[in-house]
């Protein structure tokens, strides 16, 4: 084995002014809205120089997860309005319905796109796109590759980019902080993880793509990578976080490992049963269900095809009924997919099959899946206007990390890859355009500024050996926190319960303790950077949750169990303030669809 | 019923230049993966552990070791196949070490860029003209090409890779495969030159290995060997009759 080659060593605890690298856009986040706008503001100019700043290599992040589709009308039953109007009924009347026009209208062509770069999607016998039924929609929409769809997507896109000389990687670089100069965001801080050293990489024009937050919570689908950095380097500039007390629990997780069986699962027939062997949803309002032999099972809108906040909160329901099954790693319920055949499940469902094997012990050609709602996506984000713009001029936010919003208190599955695509591309797009057009604030002022990120990291990593507080602790109690007071049901009690405690672990943070006194991929840092961002999230989940007093979509108060539109039709805005989040409101954007009531079951 | 297990890992520090095998012992867990027992390492022992890993659900390519002697991919490798230990765990071969278990695999970027892994048209539609049409078997003759998680065992298993750093090796051939079968690619010839190099597909002396301990049952060897096939037959029209190569 040959060893590295050596690089010069650098004194820790000597500070001197970081080096800046200039561009005209800054992405950062490699996933599948990092690199299509990389992509789109590619397109605007070929002379414009395009960084993208990722903490892992692009094909690393988490969009490779996704399983099930991608949602686009294009088939001749379908429409426009029949994909608006799932969506804003699945949001909970709380998505932006200009917003969410837009993004219906614009998904076919972004797919369409996608499909251009090279996307392997599931074919018709007639050579075009296949579609399939996916929750809470009630045509089938959802473009697939498989169940590997998100894993083909992020391929296609970065094998795409590569084409671009334009585009300039930086893999495996950590963004701290954004550098803002005159009122501008004009590039990231970021940390090199191989060199240990800190760099201003300056743009015109910044895109923050750094996916979702789940890994506040103790169980969920999120690799451990998704710890919400994105939307704290917002957050601390201060742009407010959006609508964050939107959790979305994703009904269908094995036991255990929180590993996502897909709901194309469902989408292709499969149902949920209780201890009893009931169908138990029929009992919580989403229709009454077909036998599995019927030519109409399954059907859209209805049963195991109803939204994804509706079927986790019947779970619950179900546990304290005391209707579900008890396993060495909690409650469970069965996914039973038997009835589709290994022939079915091999050709649409083979990676369901593999994970179930690998990680459950069990094979879904012959036996149930045990499952339960486990966290999965989260509907808030930062602030951003249609165009992806946020509050700091010069700053763009697309995908999991935004908040435009188009998903409200509830996202229907197979809406966010094609959200990715569909924002990422007008991010892309208008922030090369500002670019173009525009010179690089102070850079001496922004190298200023990375410098003192820099000085915090190093005094992370110097002060680290007399910290008394392991990672691992403080990153324990606050999942824990998280999902016994901000959980599936929460309650005034049990919300300021998680509040307080996540105070504390912020204090207690000050005190963290790194064995790692090394420069060079020093991963116990990266852990305790993100420690840092993540209870920034969790305290601006928890404290708009407190704030929010009704029930609406994935925000069920237990105390508060109506929705209220009155109060709270409503977005939440979470500021960062020293101990915790000033929550402030703004209103939601109705154009044609008047709040309803959500009917699911025809 | 055994209630621990001991992990021997290869440790290497890029600031002191020297490198060393140490042992942890932990509790052993029916269902625990070796990334599991690395994690709980590094959270609750020793947290100079370095390491790649992200899903733990075998998809995103960046967990990949050698578990005693054998590239795997550690959040798929369980410590119940191993028993009783201890369980040796290290770098994967062929790569230059970062960082204890951190390997620098750029190399493959840049071998995977210079196959053009898009895909490659001579008119590209726009998005107006709707989707280019594939049937059912024309994605089929390249699927499972698509399926690489970009995981890099396949280059610690190849011995031509060991000893031929230039080799663009197994996974960045099988995605130019990949790419030359797709009915929608035109771009079969400008991929020639590399596939013909020196460094391409002529350099495999199929071995196979790189099949055996592929995850994603990829198959590169069997792309390469397709692909020499077809690269004869490229490779005598392109220099008996130039006309016929362009078809
Ligand atoms: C298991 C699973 C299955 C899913 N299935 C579906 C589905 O079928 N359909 C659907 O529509 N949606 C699905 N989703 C949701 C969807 O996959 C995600 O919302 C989406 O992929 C997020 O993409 P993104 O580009 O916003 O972020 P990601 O893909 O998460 O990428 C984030 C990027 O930001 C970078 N980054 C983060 N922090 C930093 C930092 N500090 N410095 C530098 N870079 C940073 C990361 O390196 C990464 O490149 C699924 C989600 C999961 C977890
Ligand atoms: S071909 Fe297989 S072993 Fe090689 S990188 Fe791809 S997935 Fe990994
Ligand atoms: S952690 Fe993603 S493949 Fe192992």
């Amino acid at each position: 084995m040959r060893s590295a080659q050596l690089r010069p060593l650098r004194d820790l605890r000597m500070i001197r002014n970081v080096e800046s690298k200039l561009h005209d856009v800054v992405i950062v986040g490699g996933g599948g809205a990092g690199l299509r706008a990389a992509i789109a503001a590619a397109e605007v100019d070929p002379g414009l120089d395009i960084a993208v700043v990722s903490k892992v290599y692009p094909m690393r992040s988490h969009t490779v997860a996704a399983e099930g589709g991608m949602a686009a009308a294009i088939k001749e039953n379908d429409s426009f309005e029949h994909h608006i109007y799932d969506t804003i009924s699945g949001s909970d009347w709380l998505a932006d319905q200009d917003a969410v026009e837009l993004f219906v209208k614009e998904a076919p062509d972004e797919l369409i796109q996608l499909e251009h770069w090279g996307c392997p999607w599931s074919r018709e016998p007639n050579g075009t796109v296949a579609v399939r039924p996916f929750g809470g929609m009630r045509i089938q929409r959802t473009w697939f590759a498989a169940d590997k769809t998100g894993f083909h997507v992020l391929h296609s896109l970065f094998q795409t980019t590569m084409r671009y000389a334009s585009v300039n990687r930086y893999d495996e670089w950590f963004a701290l902080d954004l550098l803002v100069d005159d009122g501008r965001c004009q590039g990231v801080a970021a940390l090199e993880l191989r060199s240990g050293e800190v760099k201003a990489i300056l743009g015109k024009a910044v895109i923050i793509c750094t996916g979702g937050g789940g890994r506040v919570f103790p169980f969920t689908t999120n690799a451990a990578i998704k710890t919400g950095d994105g939307m704290t380097l917002a957050y601390r500039a201060g742009v407010a976080l959006k609508d964050m007390e939107f959790v979305q629990y994703h009904p269908t997780g094995l036991p255990g490992t929180g590993i996502l069986i897909t709901e194309a699962a469902r989408g292709e027939g499969g149902i949920l049963v209780n201890k009893n062997g009931r169908r138990y949803l029929q009992d919580y309002n989403l229709g009454r269900p077909l036998d599995i032999s019927d030519p109409n099972h399954p059907q859209n809108r209805t049963m195991e095809l109803g939204p994804r906040d509706r079927l986790s909160q019947a779970f619950i329901l179900e546990e304290q009924k005391g209707n579900v099954m008890q396993g060495e790693y909690g409650s469970y319920v069965h996914l039973d997919v038997r009835h589709l055949g290994e022939k079915l499940i091999d050709s649409k469902l083979p990676f369901v099959r593999e994970l179930a094997l690998n990680y459950g012990g069990i094979d879904p050609v012959t036996e149930p899946i045990p499952v339960r709602p486990v966290v999965h996506y989260m509907m808030g984000g930062i602030d951003t206007d249609i165009r992806g713009a946020t509050s700091l001029p010069r700053l763009f936010a697309a995908g999991e990390c935004a908040c435009v919003s188009i998903n409200g208190a509830n996202r229907l599955g197979s809406n966010s890859l094609t959200e990715l695509l569909v924002f990422g591309a007008r991010a892309g797009h208008d922030a090369a355009e500002l670019a173009a057009g525009s010179e690089i604030g102070d850079v001496g002022a922004l190298e200023a500024q990375a410098t003192a990120s820099e000085s915090r990291v190093r005094g992370l990593v110097s002060n680290g050996n007399q910290g008394t507080e392991r990672i691992a602790d403080i990153r324990q109690e606050m999942t824990t926190a998280m999902e016994t007071g901000a959980g599936i049901y929460r309650t005034e009690e049990s919300l300021r319960a998680t509040c307080h405690k996540l105070v504390e672990l912020r204090d207690r943070f000050r005190n963290v303790n790194l064995d790692d006194s090394g420069l060079r991929y020093n991963t116990e840092l990266i852990a305790a950077l993100e420690l840092d961002c993540m209870l920034d999230v969790a305290q601006s989940v928890a404290f708009s949750a407190l704030a929010r007093k009704e029930s609406r979509g994935s925000h069920q108060r237990t105390d508060y169990p109506d929705r209220d539109d009155d109060g709270y039709l409503k977005h939440s805005l979470a500021y960062r303030e020293d101990d915790s989040p000033r929550i402030e409101y703004k209103p939601v954007t109705i154009t044609k669809w008047p709040p309803a009531a959500r009917v699911y079951g025809s | 019923m055994v209630d621990s297990i001991t992990l021997e890992v290869f440790r290497y520090s890029p600031d002191s230049g020297r490198d060393s095998f140490q042992s942890y012992e932990v509790e052993f867990r029916d269902d625990w993966v070796v990334l599991d027992a690395l994690n709980f390492i590094k959270d609750h022992i020793d947290g100079t552990l370095s390491y790649r890993w992200s899903c733990r659900m075998g998809v995103c390519g960046s967990c990949g070791m050698m578990v005693n002697g054998y590239p795997v991919l550690s959040c798929s490798a369980f410590l119940r196949d191993y028993l009783p230990g201890p369980v040796r765990v290290e770098p994967l071969n062929n790569f230059e070490v970062e960082r204890d278990l951190i390997i620098d695999f750029d190399d493959f970027l840049e071998k995977l860029h210079s196959v053009k892994p898009w895909l490659v048209r001579e008119d590209e539609a726009p998005v107006e003209a709707g989707e280019y049409l594939q049937t059912p078997a024309e994605l089929a003759s390249y699927k499972q090409y698509t399926m690489c998680i970009n995981c890099m065992l396949c280059y610690a298993a190849c011995p031509v890779a060991g000893h031929e750093p230039e080799f663009i090796g197994p996974a960045a051939l099988a995605l130019a495969h990949r790419y030359n079968m797709d009915s929608r690619d035109q771009g079969r010839e400008q991929r020639l030159d590399i596939l013909l190099s020196n460094e391409g597909i002529w350099d495999c002396t199929f071995v196979g290995e790189c099949s055996v301990v592929c995850p994603k049952h990829v198959d590169p060897a069997g792309a390469i060997q397709q692909s020499k096939v077809s690269g004869i037959v490229d490779y005598y029209k392109s220099f008996l009759t130039p006309w016929m190569a362009k078809k």
